[in-house]
């Protein structure tokens, strides 16, 4: 009998408090945040209900749509080259050729380091006085001109640089483990049926490994979306705030002004977005498992 | 997801806070203060030495609190978590609007009876000893005063061209074309929005001269904001924009007084903190580089204080009087400002242990002070709250790294005060 009841009982105490805690820490606070935004907080929160005020602050200021369009065009951009640039390593990588542990080793690296590292190394790579461009003056090719880091209009694609230099490898390793799980049977199977190699992989593997790509969107578009510290170590969202993004919007808000209620509100068109992939996709995978 | 971390932390900090302020022995002889800062580097951290040597010789016990990062935003964040906790330091290191803010939750309090029986209000120049008050009552004390409207320029370079020290900004254009000829950079500047708001001011002040500044950039009034003087400023800043070298964005400032240092570039305009790197270097004032006000009249100042909040535990009340007496002494005023390269906020203090540039500060600053031109800086957070201050340097740091005409980015500057206030 006493058996029983903590068998039943135990694992649920044993869970309870870290239920608790991420209910407090991750929702409770995402509430918290939700009301802020719906009240006058300045320097010190406020929690008297003022409407849509923050909002309507939000929406009429233009540095919260470059930091909009900027998050567009570099989601767009980081995830289309990341998967392109990992399909094409992870197939180049699966024709059984040799100190191939090697390659992919040296391809994952980057992921190894943290987004600070890589935006430094890249400010230094990319800035014209001191890396790329000063090496081709240096070599006697006068006439190269790189200056996209310090060119407003262009700052933001040095950033994709940086973010595909630095997680394409991830990418791919997901899709030369999708694509080794292929069973070899479909691919002689193929072969006999006189398929060329181009032809088996865009219209056979690709879409077998349909899943892959849904993880690696996934995965790709939570770091889009929440990136901070890569365009922080980078540009430092300059030049001027021609690299914002929502996160650096809402960082520079909350603490460099002492606008509470704008960051708040801020905030919560970020997680809404979240939301909107998150949604739809474990709304699939639910439906999926419950099959 | 972000923001609920960033909290998360927050809250953390206020734990930790909470329990080290607890373990702290009661009152003592001189009484006790913590001291919240974010003077942790070079010569600020050897002038905050200098008054926690000084405090504790009046036999007081002193408890540091130092948070380094972001230029005092780190600190800032801290302030306001233990605000919330019900545990705030005794005191503060913070200036400008950012006082009253605080002041009209308040959490701050008043040290008048000091500031009365030391006279404060007959030694500070009134525009500084209006930001330390708070309902007419004394609730800061400052410690120095940094001239934010210098000009450093290599007297070298300028004599490679045949210039003098330019006084008029059509004489700055032409000495700045000359060097561009010679393919020297004319002006050292770094492009982050606090470095672009430092020469927008400073070419305000320049043009539209004390009065216009006034209106404009500390009362924000929307015909000056958007009227012809500050179009012909920001010309006068898009003129500016084409005599920096290409790789400026993001560049930190002392890097581009650097640059005047070795000649690669004339000019930089930048607040007087740029002279430590100079004579970190073993430069001469006068001879190896030059002070010089760019053209225009007026003072434009950054005051550093250290504000007092309401803080019942026992001691804090008698030490807080203690180091504000203390702040304001002139043995204090002159040994804090010679380590930190600014000028002593008393305008009593002797003066003799100091470079000339910084006497040339003090000179001008009696003369600004008389002449009614001793103005708050905006970029420095001394003129306007920070919401306001965020908007304005949103739009000149968008102004100088795009094509946007004079003209718009004077409407501009009109709509974001609004949106701000």
């Amino acid at each position: 009998m006493f058996a029983r009841v903590v068998e039943k009982w135990l694992p649920r105490i044993v869970v309870m408090p870290l239920f608790a805690v991420s209910l407090f820490f991750v929702y409770g606070f995402i509430a918290w945040t939700t009301w802020i935004s719906f009240t006058r907080s300045g320097v010190m929160p406020d929690y008297g209900f003022a409407g849509l005020q923050q909002y309507e602050r939000l929406w009429s200021t233009p540095r919260w749509y470059v930091a909009l369009g900027n998050l567009a065009v570099f989601s767009i951009l980081f995830i289309g080259f990341c998967i392109v640039v990992g399909i094409l390593l992870a197939i180049l990588l699966d024709q059984r050729i040799r100190i191939e542990g090697a390659i992919r080793t040296i391809y994952l690296y980057p992921m190894a380091l943290s987004f600070i590292v890589t935006g430094t190394a890249w400010k230094w790579i990319l800035n014209p006085g001191l890396g790329l461009e000063h090496l081709a003056h240096q070599w006697g090719w006068t006439d190269f001109h790189f200056g996209w880091l310090v060119d407003p209009r262009m700052a933001i694609y040095t950033v994709v640089i940086a973010g595909v230099w630095q997680s394409s490898g991830y990418v791919m390793a997901l899709f030369l483990a999708g694509l080794r799980s292929v069973d070899d049977e479909v691919l002689r199977a193929a072969a006999i049926d006189g398929a060329g190699p181009i032809r088996t992989y865009t219209s056979i593997i690709l879409p077998m490994i349909r899943p892959v790509f849904f993880s690696a969107i996934i995965v790709l578009a939570h770091l889009a979306i929440k990136s901070y510290d890569l365009v922080v170590a980078l540009t430092g969202g300059g030049p001027g705030y021609a690299t914002d993004v929502p996160a650096t919007f809402m960082y520079s808000f909350a603490f460099q002004r002492s606008e509470l209620g704008t960051a708040a509100a801020s905030a919560v068109m970020m997680l809404v977005t979240i939301l909107a992939i998150i949604v739809p996709y474990l709304y699939s995978e639910l439906r999926e498992a419950g099959r | 997801m972000k923001t609920s971390k960033v909290f998360g932390r927050l809250l953390f900090s206020v734990a930790i806070v909470g329990f080290v302020a607890g373990g702290v022995p009661s009152a003592q002889a001189g009484g006790t203060v913590e001291v919240l800062h974010w003077w942790t580097s070079g010569g600020e951290a050897k002038a905050v030495g200098e008054l926690k040597k000084t405090f504790e010789a009046q036999g007081g016990t002193w408890i540091d609190s130092p948070i380094a990062g972001g230029g005092g935003d780190a600190a800032m964040t801290a302030l306001r978590a233990r605000v919330i906790a019900g545990n705030a330091p005794s005191a503060v290191q913070l200036k400008g609007p950012g006082i009253q803010e605080w002041a009209k939750l308040g959490v701050i309090e008043s040290i008048d009876d000091v500031a009365a029986k030391e006279k404060w209000d007959s030694v500070l120049p009134p525009v500084v000893a209006d930001v330390m008050k708070y309902q007419g009552k004394y609730v800061a004390a400052p410690v120095n005063i940094h001239r934010v409207n210098w000009m450093w320029a290599n007297p070298a370079v300028l004599a490679k061209v045949g210039a003098k020290v330019p006084t008029t900004w059509a004489e700055f254009n032409e000495t700045a074309d000359k060097l561009k000829a010679a393919g020297i950079t004319p002006l050292a500047h770094g492009g982050q929005p606090w470095q672009d708001a430092t020469i927008f001011e400073v070419v305000v002040l320049g043009v539209g001269g004390a009065d216009f500044y006034k209106k404009a950039l500390v009362e924000m009034d929307q015909a000056s904001l958007s009227g012809p003087t500050m179009v012909a400023a920001f010309d006068q800043l898009r003129k500016l924009r084409g005599y920096v070298d290409k790789s400026f964005p993001g560049r930190d400032w002392n890097l581009s007084t650097a640059m005047v240092m070795n000649g690669q570039a004339g000019f930089q305009i930048m607040g007087d903190w740029a002279k430590g790197e100079f004579l970190a270097a073993g430069k001469k004032p006068g001879v190896d580089f030059l002070c010089v006000p760019p053209p225009g009249s007026g003072f434009l100042m950054n005051a550093d204080s250290f504000t007092f909040f309401k803080d019942p535990k026992p001691g804090r009340a008698e030490g807080q009087k203690v180091l504000a007496s203390e702040i304001m002494s002139p043995a204090f005023q002159r040994t804090f400002n010679l380590a930190k390269g600014s000028i002593p906020a008393r305008t009593d203090v002797k003066l003799d242990d100091f470079d000339d540039c910084a006497k040339r500060s003090a000179a001008d600053l009696a003369a600004a002070t008389k002449a009614g031109s001793l103005l708050p800086s905006l970029a420095h957070e001394m003129a306007v709250p920070r919401t306001v201050r965020g908007e304005v340097l949103d739009v000149v740091t968008n102004f100088f790294n795009s094509d946007m005409s004079s003209k718009d980015a004077a409407a501009a500057l009109a709509a974001a005060v609004k949106r701000a206030q």
